[in-house]
């Protein structure tokens, strides 16, 4: 009898389940969230559609999610801080999300930043892998060993006798991962000491083919998801370096300030015409099959690429967002217009 | 007696009274160790209040602006003409952007003005505080304090904080769905985890034969109840939801995977109030002839029942407190409004303090702190309830 009750409840619970939504469910990465949230409320508070739910999973989580089928229990979009991956598009399409439509809404800066107190400091993209790779190639350049630098000045004797100190990101976060990209592996993928062990033994030496481990001897160190912490703690720490997003900087600038990479400080403008080189694309997906069925889906994405919310004065750019140069924002209002079916050919580029 | 034995009783008695004094010290020490402990402790306590009250008390207030209102037509198409130019960024969007709706719903307002007061943009309301990094431009510094002046500033209590769900704009953002969801969620957990955990104590602790099984299943309690509570989100996830279909990020969801953590909590304060009931009152019960049921239903029940209830609050109160499970049944979102069902999105308190505390935006710090009061008022009366149902319990057979 009991378990009468209970496959009953079950039943009428995945009935109800599966039953049309009327309130859009987006997932995705955490650098995203923030303005896709805003855009949600934006979009319920304006119309008279139903605030869409914002779950921040992570851009992978969020594919996951995603890509797990066409089910009125999965979600409509996901938002991510890189590009769909070619191994997450196939595993989209065998679950039968076929069409799938891809949106850029703008930039995202990783800061490089330190107290307002410290001197300014300029430094290499070379410079900083080398003051956080796990191992680093030695003197001679001919062999690896675990990383030896705890001053700036060891590195490059021209940079101040400072103490290398990081806050930053831990493992689990899209910021860390892009700062693996941008700085590690952009790096190490070109330098021989690396690749040549990866070729020496490719099974074995998997991890040099793009090395992008970091050192965890406490030069580095892991501040949590809340980049909050990581401002506090540089306020109080000048010798230290912290890495977050670009948005956190902005709000913090009576206590902490960018250092200069290769020269060039973070800003909407150096980030738009890439000179600024620690940046990267914020993305959002659209899974075909639900619009239609799930009200105002349409809406939240023109709402979302519209000027007021993505453009050069836009509500997102006051949080933080760097905007698209005025042709791209352009160039994707059109592909959303036409809903463009993301394809295989679109990971063969690049 | 010898001169010797005198000497050795004496130098006997010295050690004595050495060991005495030793053993005096020692005393001492351990009430000081006692009492620095103590102190420490108040110190922490006090910190963190004071910490928390100073930064949350001024969120109780917001800024508000006096400001004349036209609602014409032209507003429907641009809310930005509802005020004058010149106040237009002193002025909370989230209340700006509603008025093209409200018209709609209200025809009759078109055509009309009014002089009323509306909520301040955050940054008016951070300079207004005295917050640093309020980010509030020199020019309207000067607008502020001169509105100040002619009185069209205030401080007003925050209602919005209580009436408004999550928001980005932080001086539209209130705890209202998210108090809702907790509640809702702690009404589900209740009523799942209460009844199942009490009928299995009853069983295990009444009708039970001692075997190994049910040692075995007396372990497995006692060693639910420490296990980390992330687990029980991963247990929700894969039974509840993948399995059960409940929807993602629903109150049921929530609910039922915050019961499987807070069953053994009330197991085990289940058992332990069933076997604080003296023996001679089930022997007197079976003696007048009740049968087992008669006597756990009408006797022991009802003596226990003042320490289960102590037990359940604070399972539930644990339960109210809990962020992580939840996050992995998809709680933690942006889910601004109130759930209207058990299986609508919904968030809960903690996890509401949780993104706030990651909000870039400064004038959320207020927030989260204000939120950490509410959910900390709420917990202290949950446990005051605990604590008056123990000290009514206090019989003495």
């Amino acid at each position: 009898m009991k378990k009468m009750i209970f496959a009953a409840a079950a039943m009428l619970i995945a009935a109800n389940a599966a039953q049309a939504r009327d309130q859009i469910h987006i997932v995705g990465s955490s650098t995203v969230y923030p303005f896709s949230s805003y855009v949600a409320e934006e979009l319920g508070a304006t119309t008279k559609f139903k605030t869409p739910v914002v779950e921040s999973t992570g851009s992978g989580g969020g594919m996951k999610l995603f890509c797990a089928g066409t089910g009125m229990d999965t979600p409509d979009f996901t938002n991510a801080s890189r590009r769909m991956k070619a191994k997450e598009f196939k595993k989209c399409q065998k679950n039968g999300v076929r069409e799938i439509t891809e949106i850029v809404v703008g930039y995202d800066g990783i800061a490089l930043a330190q107290s307002r107190h410290a001197k300014p400091l300029n430094l290499t993209r070379k410079e900083i892998m080398l003051a956080v790779a796990a191992e680093v190639p030695n003197k001679a350049g001919d062999g690896l060993i675990k990383n030896p630098y705890h001053y700036w000045d060891e590195i490059n004797p021209k940079l101040p006798h400072r103490k290398i100190t990081f806050y930053g990101p831990p493992t689990s976060s899209g910021t860390r991962d892009a700062f693996e990209d941008m700085i590690l592996k952009h790096n190490t993928k070109h330098m021989s000491v690396y690749t040549n062990l990866y070729k020496a033994d490719p099974k074995k030496n998997k991890k040099y083919k793009k090395y992008h481990e970091i050192r965890q001897d406490g030069v580095y160190v892991p501040s949590g998801e809340n980049d909050n912490l990581i401002v506090k703690k540089l306020a109080k720490d000048s010798q230290a370096l912290g890495i977050f997003g670009y948005s956190y900087l902005e709000e913090n600038s009576d206590s902490i300030a960018a250092a200069t990479v290769e020269g060039i400080a973070p800003s909407p403008e150096t980030v738009q015409d890439g000179s600024y080189k620690l940046s990267r694309s914020l993305y959002f997906y659209i899974k075909k099959s639900h619009i239609g069925k799930v009200p105002g889906m349409m809406e939240y994405a023109r709402l979302f690429t519209s000027e007021q919310m993505i453009g050069d004065d836009g509500a997102c750019a006051e949080i933080g967002l760097i905007p698209l140069p005025k042709s791209m924002r352009d160039h994707y209002r059109a592909q959303l217009a036409h809903l463009t079916n993301l394809t295989a050919d679109d990971f063969k580029k690049k | 007696m010898s001169d010797a034995s005198k000497s050795n009783a004496l130098r006997a008695d010295l050690r004595a009274d050495k060991r005495k004094r030793r053993r005096a010290r020692a005393d001492m020490r351990f009430k000081w160790y006692g009492l620095t402990a103590l102190g420490l402790a108040m110190l922490f306590l006090v910190f963190f209040f004071v910490d928390i009250i100073s930064k949350g008390l001024p969120a109780f207030q917001q800024a508000e602006i006096l400001v004349q209102v036209s609602y014409s037509e032209s507003v429907k198409s641009n809310y930005n003409r509802a005020v004058d130019k010149r106040y237009r960024k002193l002025i909370s969007r989230s209340w700006l952007r509603t008025i093209p709706m409200q018209l709609e719903e209200h025809p009759d307002m078109i055509g009309t003005t009014a002089e009323q007061w509306v909520l301040a943009d955050y940054r008016v309301d951070q300079f207004l505080k005295g917050h640093e990094g309020h980010k509030l431009k020199k020019k309207y510094q000067k607008l502020v304090r001169q509105l100040q002046e002619e009185g069209k500033v205030r401080l007003a209590f925050n209602s919005g904080f209580f009436s408004n769900g999550d928001s980005k704009l932080p001086e539209n953002a209130g705890i209202l769905a998210s108090a809702v969801g907790s509640v809702l969620v702690l009404l589900l957990t209740m009523l799942f985890a209460v009844p199942v955990g009490v009928m299995t104590a009853i069983y295990l602790e009444e009708f039970a034969p001692d075997n190994r099984f049910t040692q075995l299943i007396e372990v497995n309690i006692n060693n639910l109840a420490a296990i980390p509570s992330i687990l029980y989100g991963l247990l929700g996830l894969a039974i509840f939801i993948n399995f059960m279909g409940v929807p993602r990020s629903s109150a049921l969801a929530g609910g039922l995977t915050l019961a499987l953590m807070t069953l053994p909590i009330i197991i085990i304060a289940t058992r332990a109030a069933l076997r604080a009931v003296p023996e001679s009152i089930r022997e007197a019960a079976y003696g007048l002839g009740a049968s087992s049921l008669q006597t756990v239903w009408h006797h022991v029940l009802p003596l226990a029942m003042p320490g289960i209830l102590t037990g359940s609050i604070i399972g539930l109160a644990q339960a109210m407190g809990e962020t992580a499970p939840l996050l992995i049944v998809g709680m933690m979102a942006y889910i601004p409004e109130a759930p209207h069902s058990i299986l609508a999105a919904t968030t809960v308190l903690p996890a509401q303090v949780y993104t706030w505390s990651g909000e870039s935006i400064r004038a959320f710090e207020e927030r989260t702190a204000a939120g950490i009061m509410v959910l900390l008022a709420v917990l202290l009366s949950l446990n005051a309830l605990a604590i008056r149902l123990r000290n009514r319990s206090e019989q003495t057979w």
